[in-house]
């Protein structure tokens, strides 16, 4: 059983090596996942331009219902791209290595999450030909949006957290760019030629390159918190039952990580398929990504348990009846299903040989997303199935234009993510070099005769 | 007198810093640890101590950025709504400080990031011509010192990679 996170004796060259050719010859796996994305964002494609023509109407959004599963759906991606960069950045600024084969694709998934999630608040609007409606700019009548606002502060955020995670993501991957730049010929040549900025690795580029990460590493720690803490104040800053909740800020936080580690756990078992990296993401990374997932699912249940109890025990009654019918109504086979995928179906990754076996923990992460994407779905529309009047009391099932949308969000992703890792390195090589050197030197005294050539050191021959 | 560039290319971290060691050590009078560029495909933990330190301005970048992000952000939004009045305020105060901190909060760091970048690019030197020396051995794994010279000092320096095992010696005259 391996017990290593990676094989030290793998040579720097061989790194190299493998990384390029994963570029250059997938599986035929990565082909049909290409094709099947495509194929669910065609779907996608379909059902939007026939909401284009025809309006909101078709997809079942009325009154009360005026939020569906786009925003539920929305909410979902928001959260999935939280644990790419916030892990990356916790991880780096705390010296875990083990990070270094993964937080890559990790943070490619965080910046096409967004890209995936910015949709759904234009789809919908409906009318996609007013979204710049939102964004603060000097219009002819002097009219500015409501600062006040949760969802204005939603595209301050969002388009902050977008451009800084597809920032941190670039500077990361600048000399890997170089790398390619060394190795390829043709028009990637000249794509990494530019791509690179004219890296060559020396050590005013290094300085320079490590303050930048660390830095940009520290802003996107609190941004993150920030986005979804801004997500959750659509809600919460309402009042409306079940929504009004001061601990929502958390709830969302934390259910971002968990969605985000399951994410990173189904792409990590992919990846490692489609290009033969079994070398690099090994299944002691697997298993401490997994523990991590864990961690991550029992805070969220603490707060889901926090959630309940609080409305229980409160004296708001709408909402304690609102909580009762999410059990008992119409919506209760899939609060139950969220419950049970997002509370129970985590502790299977407790057990060291179920984090070993890849097929379960592939099953494993996706139900786990499905548990959370249920978790948005049972935020949004029971509150407004069962608000403060009495009269407004209906349940809305959505249409297949909302279905296919959502369905397709997935593919649109997916074509994103597979183009990226088919065109850019999806393993850090020069990360998993100084993982390997740090690990394979740092640990040997042999070192110590090099640290003796520091100019502070007392010199051997100095009689110390 | 004419100035070279000259790149030893080491197979390790060892005999490259053994190599900087001698020159530290002024084995070659008139070579300077400040001549010394080293091209490496990892940062060396220790890259600093065996160079010694070397400034990077990039944090000063991010102060000014975050700084102007903050106080530029905050300015924006109180300036739009003191100009839109006629927006219902619901009893509120016109600018409204704990939402506008929010969204101050978002600029400070999206500045900061942006200065950030900018502190990088110019302190990294990037997005320049690169210098013809470069050897892409170095992205494989080999590490490099660079050095520009004075015409006398070359061969010194040369014997001195010999001696610290270097595997190949380019060499340029700077024009």
């Amino acid at each position: 059983m391996q017990h290593k996170d990676i094989n030290e004796d793998i040579r720097w060259a061989q790194i190299n090596k493998d990384v390029l050719r994963s570029m250059e010859n997938p599986r035929k796996a990565y082909w049909i996942s290409v094709g099947i994305c495509l194929a669910l964002l065609s779907l996608a494609v379909i059902a939007e331009i026939y909401q284009y023509n025809v309006g909101l109407g078709p997809t079942n959004l009325n009154w009360p219902h005026m939020w569906g599963l786009y925003i539920a759906t929305f909410i979902f991606w928001i959260g999935m791209s939280h644990s790419g960069t916030l892990l990356s950045a916790i991880l780096h600024i705390i010296h875990a290595d083990w990070r270094k084969p993964i937080y890559r694709f990790a943070e490619a998934m965080t910046t096409f999450t967004l890209m995936t999630a910015g949709l759904f608040p234009i789809i919908h609007l409906g009318r996609v030909w007013n979204m710049y409606w939102v964004l603060p700019y000097y219009s002819d009548r002097g009219i500015w949006p409501n600062f006040r606002s949760p969802l204005v502060w939603d595209a301050f955020a969002i388009s902050t957290y977008l451009t800084s995670s597809a920032l941190f993501l670039f500077i990361g991957m600048i000399p890997d760019l170089a790398i390619c730049r060394d190795n390829t010929r043709g028009w990637k040549k000249k794509l990494y030629t530019v791509l690179s900025l004219g890296w060559r690795g020396d050590d005013r580029q290094w300085r320079n390159f490590r303050k930048t990460y660390l830095i940009m590493a520290c802003f996107l720690i609190p941004l993150a918190v920030s986005v979804h803490s801004i997500v959750s104040s659509d809600f919460a800053m309402s009042i409306m039952p079940g929504w009004h909740v001061t601990t929502f800020p958390p709830y969302f936080v934390a259910g971002a990580l968990y969605s985000g580690c399951a994410g990173i756990i189904t792409l990590f078992i992919l990846l490692r398929y489609f290009f033969r990296f079994e070398q690099y993401m090994t299944l002691p990374i697997l298993e401490k990504t997994c523990k991590l997932t864990f961690a991550i699912a029992m805070v969220w249940t603490y707060l889901n348990l926090i959630e309940y109890s609080s409305v229980w025990y409160g004296h708001d009654t709408v909402a304690k009846e609102l909580l009762i019918d999410k059990f008992t109504g119409p919506y209760s086979p899939y609060f139950w299903a969220m419950n049970i995928l997002g509370s129970v179906l985590p502790f299977t990754l407790a057990f060291e040989k179920l984090r070993r076996h890849i097929p379960t923990m592939f099953a494993v992460s996706i139900l786990l997303n499905v548990g959370m994407w249920l978790e948005r779905w049972m935020i949004v529309s029971p509150t407004l199935a069962m608000s403060y009047e009495p009269f407004t009391h209906t349940v809305m099932w959505a249409s297949w234009v909302q279905w296919f949308i959502v369905i397709g969000s997935f593919g649109w992703f997916g074509l994103l993510f597979l183009v990226f890792v088919k065109i850019f390195p999806s393993v850090s090589m020069y990360e998993v070099k100084e993982m390997i050197f740090h690990r394979r030197h740092l640990a040997n005294k042999d070192i110590a005769a090099v640290m003796h050539r520091r100019s502070s050191d007392p010199q051997p021959s100095e009689g110390h | 007198m004419k100035k070279y560039h000259l790149l030893g290319l080491f197979s390790n971290f060892d005999e490259a810093f053994a190599a900087i060691s001698d020159i530290r050590h002024h084995k070659i009078p008139g070579v300077q640890l400040e001549d010394v560029t080293v091209i490496s495909p990892i940062e060396h933990p220790e890259i600093d101590e065996v160079l010694g330190a070397r400034p990077s301005h990039v944090p000063k970048f991010t102060l000014v950025g975050s700084l102007f992000g903050m106080s530029a952000g905050f300015l924006f939004l109180a300036t739009a709504q003191a100009n839109f009045a006629v927006q219902p305020q619901g009893g509120k105060p016109v600018i409204p400080l704990p939402s506008n901190i929010v969204l101050s909060y978002e600029m400070l760091i999206l500045f900061g990031v942006l200065f950030t970048l900018t502190g990088f690019l110019l302190g990294a030197r990037l997005l320049r011509k690169r210098k013809p020396l470069y050897s892409e051995k170095v992205s494989l794994d080999q590490v490099g010192i660079e050095m520009e010279l004075e015409e006398k000092y070359i061969e010194p320096v040369k014997a001195l990679f010999r001696q610290h095992q270097v595997i190949e010696i380019r060499e340029e005259v700077v024009k």
